[in-house]
């Protein structure tokens, strides 16, 4: 089933941490499996934050080696980032297994992901100046809490609390996906694409990676794809909708930008509130709610349609 | 039944046949007729409760409601349902009801006799299997509005989503925006009016029933074809739409219906590749 949001601030910053994680947690009937959060910050000139995982959750409780071996593997990428000249300013473990670095790298971004990404068990999450892409199982509070998200001021982010149906309960297989290679581009979803393969494989042909089988990291590259091509968001949305078949809604974020979309059969919800100056999607009008206590107007966007909102 | 044969003569509705508990229609608060659950309680319509929601689950509120109506509070209000899910469920008595707010999913379903009102908004499948009763929104409504539903009135005054009335039954659904994609689909009795525009592949599949649509018609779907207006269905839209005093754009007399080219399958005994070439 799963459980989308996202939200907008126009024209401000907010506490979008806790305004996400009071979202997502009233969506977490719709996925307990896991959640995600791909949150956009005040981004600093010059200066990239790299979300990135050596190993999975559940990996920790296997072997007698492995919270040795996740230490060599983060020793791995702090050499193979300085072999490409990258200056990383600030490191931070998020869990044994997570971390946070910001660096200034002048590089080709694409390079440095597949490289990092070569090492085993190693997984970029997001690269960006304002992106954070946070992930891991359990339900909204329990991931804001590890990753201290309670306090995370920023423009705009969106989540997803997840139901595994065709892919493993796994922190590679949770939302939101980042737009491999491209920054700041996020995406999370809700739905079944069917024609996945096709695309995928055309995506592969041009040199993206996929590190999962979960439909919804192709829509992620889709997009980013598009706008490399040329397109503006909407202009990527749009022909999104076009191209790609199955039952969806999803939402992407980019640095400013937040954008939703339908299927044309609109066979998956989403609930839309829209003041002069914050937006706020869902899966379910209880979880945009949350963070209003007063009577809020809303409706559903309707088939096939396209929005696209400026930070 | 007699009585409500006499109301569709008076109605001149005499070309669709309405009997049954599934075409009861229980236009007020205080109208007895043909109610006939003999668990129903024995309400006071002058009898007024009122409790706050904001703290309770869906379970706790609709357990309060039930209490209540044993009570014989015959009018009740609900304060702040705050969007929960499955809230005004079962509700199988003669009641005035409010929700003073929004409903999440599948409000107000499987409701026999009621009058319900709904200030705020409601989502998707609000009123799922109504047998009897009237469910009014002030105003948008979600997906799946009014699935299935047997008899009653179904009413939002806003926009509604997509597959409205998706197999309906029977009834009748009255929307005062505009209507998503695939509305009436599967329909087979009933009457569906759309005081705007509807999406497309309207009355995709339906078996039977009339839609009335004010505004525009993206397509018709798959044996969905234009009927002939009649002086019958004006009165009868006229009268209908004036009890919830909403009112196409186009006016009544401008409104366009569409009914069942029943060429479906299911009509006759023909094979289905002879069926593809009717089709």
């Amino acid at each position: 089933m799963c459980g989308i949001a996202g939200l907008i601030h126009r024209g401000k910053s907010s506490n979008v941490g806790s305004e996400m994680t009071s979202v997502l947690q009233s969506l977490k009937h719709r996925g307990p499996d896991s959640t995600g959060f791909a949150l956009y910050g005040s981004p600093t000139e010059n200066q990239y934050v790299m979300r990135f995982k050596v190993a999975e959750q559940e990996d920790m409780n296997r072997g007698f080696d492995i919270h040795q071996e996740v230490v060599a593997r983060q020793e791995e990428v702090d050499k193979r980032l300085a072999s490409l000249g990258v200056n990383v300013i600030n490191k931070k473990e998020a869990t044994a297994y997570s971390h946070r670095y910001t660096f200034g790298f002048g590089g080709d971004m694409k390079k440095l992901a597949d490289y990092i990404e070569d090492i085993e068990g190693a997984e970029i999450l997001s690269i960006g100046e304002g992106l954070e892409l946070i992930k891991d199982l359990g339900d909204a509070t329990v991931v804001s809490e590890q990753y201290s998200l309670a306090g995370f001021q920023g423009t705009h982010g969106i989540g997803h609390t997840r139901m595994a149906t065709e892919s493993d309960v796994d922190i590679r297989s949770a939302h939101p996906y980042w737009a491999y290679p491209f920054n700041d581009v996020s995406v999370v979803h809700n739905g079944q694409l069917t024609n996945y393969w096709t695309f995928r494989r055309e995506m592969e042909r041009l040199g993206h990676r996929f590190m999962s089988n979960c439909d919804s990291e192709l829509i992620a590259v889709y997009i980013a794809n598009r706008m490399d091509q040329g397109d503006d968001l909407e202009e990527a949305m749009t022909r999104s909708v076009e191209e790609l078949d199955g039952v969806f809604t999803y939402l992407v974020a980019t640095s400013d930008k937040l954008g939703m979309a339908k299927d044309v059969m609109a066979a998956k919800p989403m609930v839309l509130y829209e003041s002069d100056d914050f937006v706020g999607l869902a899966s379910e009008e209880v979880a945009i709610r949350s963070i209003f206590p007063n009577e809020i107007e809303t409706f559903d966007p309707y088939e096939g349609e396209v929005r696209v909102w400026q930070a | 039944m007699a009585g409500v044969e006499h109301k569709s003569h008076d109605m001149e509705l005499h070309t669709e046949q309405l009997s049954g508990r599934t075409q009861q229609r229980f236009f007020s608060a205080s109208e007895e007729e043909n109610f006939t659950y003999p668990w129903a309680n024995d309400v006071d319509f002058d009898k007024v409760a009122d409790f706050d929601a904001v703290e309770m689950d869906p379970t706790d509120i609709n357990l309060k409601i039930r209490e209540l109506l044993e009570q014989g509070y015959g009018t009740i209000t609900i304060k702040n349902p705050r969007a929960k899910h499955g809230v005004g469920v079962g509700v199988l008595n003669r009641a005035n009801i409010t929700f003073e707010g929004s409903l999440g999913y599948f409000g107000c379903g499987l409701i026999d006799g009621p009058n319900i009102r709904i200030t705020g908004r409601v989502g998707w499948s609000c009123a799922e299997n109504m047998m009897a009763g009237t469910v009014v929104i002030d105003n948008n409504a979600g997906s799946t509005f009014g699935a299935a539903i047997r008899g009653g009135d179904l009413v939002c005054r806003g926009d509604v989503g997509s597959r409205t009335g998706i197999d309906q039954k029977g009834g009748t659904i009255i929307v005062g925006g505009r209507t998503g994609a695939f509305s009436g689909f599967m329909m087979q009795r009933g009457r569906m009016v759309i005081c705007g525009d509807a999406g497309k592949n309207l009355g995709d599949s339906m078996y039977d029933g009339t839609i009335y649509v004010g505004g525009e018609v993206e397509d018709l779907g798959v044996d969905c074809v234009p009927g002939e207006m009649t002086e019958t269905d004006l009165k009868w839209l006229t009268a209908k739409l004036s009890m919830y005093d909403i009112a196409p754009a186009c006016g009544v007399a401008n409104m366009k219906k569409f009914v069942s080219g029943k060429q479906l399958w299911n009509y006759d005994n023909l094979e289905p590749s002879e069926k593809k070439l009717v089709l």
